[in-house]
């Protein structure tokens, strides 16, 4: 697989980045463009512009009904926008069906787990895999795509074994609990071997004592060339992996920069202590907010030395 | 003693008999449909119907070869399909289900009103077009022979002979599809569609395939039906049908390969012993004639075939074949 940047290279080139909205990336991926999508009179989505950058882990927060699940939509092609672009290297992806995005190597993962109940472990698996002679009609009647087949189930399995699902690989997914479903949910993603993997809540429900190893998956995945954006309450996992954080609230993206520029920006602080809908605050107040804030977030910090995973939902 | 055997053998009869090859043909279809892609389609019957009469308009109106005829039945059946999936398939299941049972209804009356009469011979249906099908039969046609304990004509045997070849053959298709990475495509389909389109497979194309073969499979069933009763009528072709093809599926097992074929045998078995022994019930003065007379035992024998199935879905709602865990995640 090519790596275009190097991981280190990734991090520190956004580090040098003014932390503007819309701030141009040295290398970006997916570019959005005045992407609009509205329910009624909800305005779920309005992006002026917003770049991601290539190999880079970009982390999405943002309370909830901020919009987040519905840019992962609109960028797999699940839900159409009322007006925008948008592109994936170069080439856009605005009318294309799920199918062609995931096709391309844009592929995401679900907020409510999609495990496929009645196939085994492995066969979820298996589906991910791209290009298979036996998916077609006729040649799945033929024995040609066994050899294939051989190597998808080999792939699968070492993809099992990392994710600690290979004992599993031949029971239903549906007797998988709710972690285990999200950890086979990112599995199956990579076996579709994607260029960008988006993920949506992907740490939600699953075992403290798996999140550490999920958290060096995502790493990996950076590693091996990866773009990855993933959507993520816990603002110590956002801290720890991601090279770039893209806060939204209502719609809008109110913030972008590197993790720690975030906890000291006042517009993030509002929106999750729900500041904007209230009357405007007095200077004082003001104050007495950002600063109970950053006690919290002092806070966290401190825990983060001995306990990384304890989460701290919804900030 | 020997009216109890009697009963039993012509209940075996009925066990491979045309109707429940018929209803196999017509359940290997929906079990494509509903057990393994989760398409529900509630208008089979419609697809039967283009199969009998594809082949009865050809050979007995236009004179044309059977083989002919056959093929123009499932070119109907596909383009039927086509019609039914294009604009349902990428909306919600219900859909589905509601044009196709529309279609089956309006379909059936089209055939049998009298301004088709020309085409279809209306209400009278149409007959004479089997001499091709009984012409290559490897065994004399004309006389009877003692198979199972029962009379068989020689026509009876080879057109139910025929049709469980055709039944094997598909169940084969089936078996094969199922355990490619096309089968596990369409499972997939049934259990979160958005999962399937997230990792790159074109779901629309899939539902449409599997529409169609199914389609095409109940055309074959068509096909054997008005060949061995030797007449196309429209009245065998009333939608309750599909209805009485998916308690063959259920009792068989949905998504196993064999449910539909020993569902439909058993089914079958059920309605022939039902039959036959209310009656021998009634004759022998067990039964009253007050409470239950002959010509009743026709519908009582659905209402006891509706309970036995009631009692399955309480007992082993997986059906006969079928796997109790998945019924058990399905709940999730
Ligand atoms: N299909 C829909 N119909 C109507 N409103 C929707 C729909 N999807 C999302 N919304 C609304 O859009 C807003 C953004 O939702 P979402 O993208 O799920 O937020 P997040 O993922 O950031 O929590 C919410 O107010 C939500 O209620
Ligand atoms: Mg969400």
């Amino acid at each position: 697989m090519p790596t275009n940047s190097m991981p280190t290279d990734t991090a520190s080139v956004l580090r040098h980045l003014p932390w503007n909205i819309g701030v141009r990336k040295p290398d970006p991926t997916i570019v959005v463009d005045d992407l609009v999508r509205s329910f009624g009179g909800l305005t779920a989505v309005a992006v002026e512009h917003l770049e991601f950058q290539r190999g880079a882990i970009t982390g999405l927060i943002g309370p909830n009904g901020a919009g987040k699940t519905t840019l992962f939509n609109l960028l797999t092609g699940f839900d159409q926008p009322n007006t925008g672009q948008w592109s994936f290297d170069g080439r856009s992806l605005g009318r294309l069906k799920p199918h062609q995005v995931a096709r391309l190597g844009v592929v995401r993962t679900f907020q409510l787990t999609k495990a496929l109940s009645r196939l085994t472990v492995l066969e979820n698996m298996k589906l991910g895999a791209q290009d298979q002679k036996g998916e077609k009609f006729l040649a799945a009647l033929l024995p040609g795509w066994r050899a294939q087949e051989r190597e998808i189930e080999a792939r699968a399995m070492d993809l099992l074994t990392r994710f600690k699902l290979d004992a599993k690989a031949q029971d239903f997914a549906g007797t998988l609990s709710g972690g285990q479903r999200k950890l086979l949910e990112m599995a199956r993603a990579l076996m579709c071997e994607p260029k960008v993997v988006m993920l949506d809540e992907p740490m939600a429900g699953v075992n403290p004592a798996l999140t550490q190893s999920l958290l060096e998956h995502v790493k990996n995945l950076r590693e091996e060339g990866m773009t990855v954006i993933f959507v993520e309450h816990d603002m110590d996992v956002v801290r720890d992996i991601s090279d770039w954080v893209v806060v939204m609230a209502a719609g809008r993206v109110i913030a972008e920069g590197p993790p720690e520029s975030i906890s000291q920006n006042k517009d993030v602080v509002d929106a999750y202590l729900g500041a904007h809908h209230d009357a405007p605050l007095t200077a004082e107040e003001e104050e007495l907010v950002l600063a109970e804030a950053e006690v919290a977030i002092a806070a966290e910090k401190a825990e983060d030395a001995d306990l990384p995973t304890e989460t701290t939902r919804g900030l | 003693m020997s009216e109890f055997l009697d009963i039993l053998a012509l209940s075996v009869k009925s066990l491979v008999s045309q109707s429940a090859v018929f209803f196999a043909l017509m359940g290997v279809g929906l079990n494509l449909h509903f057990g393994y892609t989760g398409l529900l389609n509630f208008g089979q019957i419609a697809f039967a119907l283009l199969g009998g009469y594809g082949v009865a308009i050809s050979v007995a109106m236009w004179g044309l070869p059977l083989l002919v005829g056959v093929l123009i039945g499932v070119v109907a059946a596909f383009v039927l399909a086509l019609l039914l999936g294009l604009p349902t398939l990428r909306l919600r299941a219900d859909y589905l289900a509601i044009v196709t049972i529309a279609a089956a209804e309006i379909m059936r009356l089209v055939f049998r009103s009298t301004p088709a009469t020309p085409i279809t011979g209306a209400t009278r249906g149409l007959s004479g077009f089997g001499r091709d099908f009984y012409a290559v039969a490897p065994f004399e046609t004309q006389r009877t022979y003692d198979f199972l304990g029962s009379t068989w004509t020689g026509r009876e045997i080879w057109a139910v002979l025929v049709g469980w070849i055709l039944v094997t053959l598909f169940s084969l298709l089936i078996w094969q599809l199922m355990r490619s990475p096309w089968g596990r495509v369409l499972k997939a389909i049934r259990e979160d569609e958005d999962a399937v389109r997230s990792l790159g497979k074109n779901v629309y194309s899939y539902k449409m395939q599997s529409l169609v073969l199914g389609g095409v499979i109940a055309s074959f069933g068509g096909m054997i039906l008005v060949l061995a009763t030797g007449s196309a009528n429209p009245d065998q072709f009333q939608n309750a049908n599909t209805f009485l093809a998916y308690a063959a599926l259920i009792l068989g097992g949905t998504a196993r390969v064999l449910g539909p074929v020993v569902g439909s045998m058993i089914l079958w078995f059920i309605i022939a012993f039902t039959d036959a022994g209310l009656a021998a019930l009634i004759r022998n003065g067990i039964i009253p004639s007050e409470i239950l007379s002959g010509p009743d035992v026709a519908n009582i024998r659905f209402v006891l075939v509706g309970v036995g199935l009631m009692m399955l879905l309480i007992f082993r709602p997986q059906g006969i074949f079928g796997d109790r865990r998945e019924i058990v995640l399905d709940a999730h």
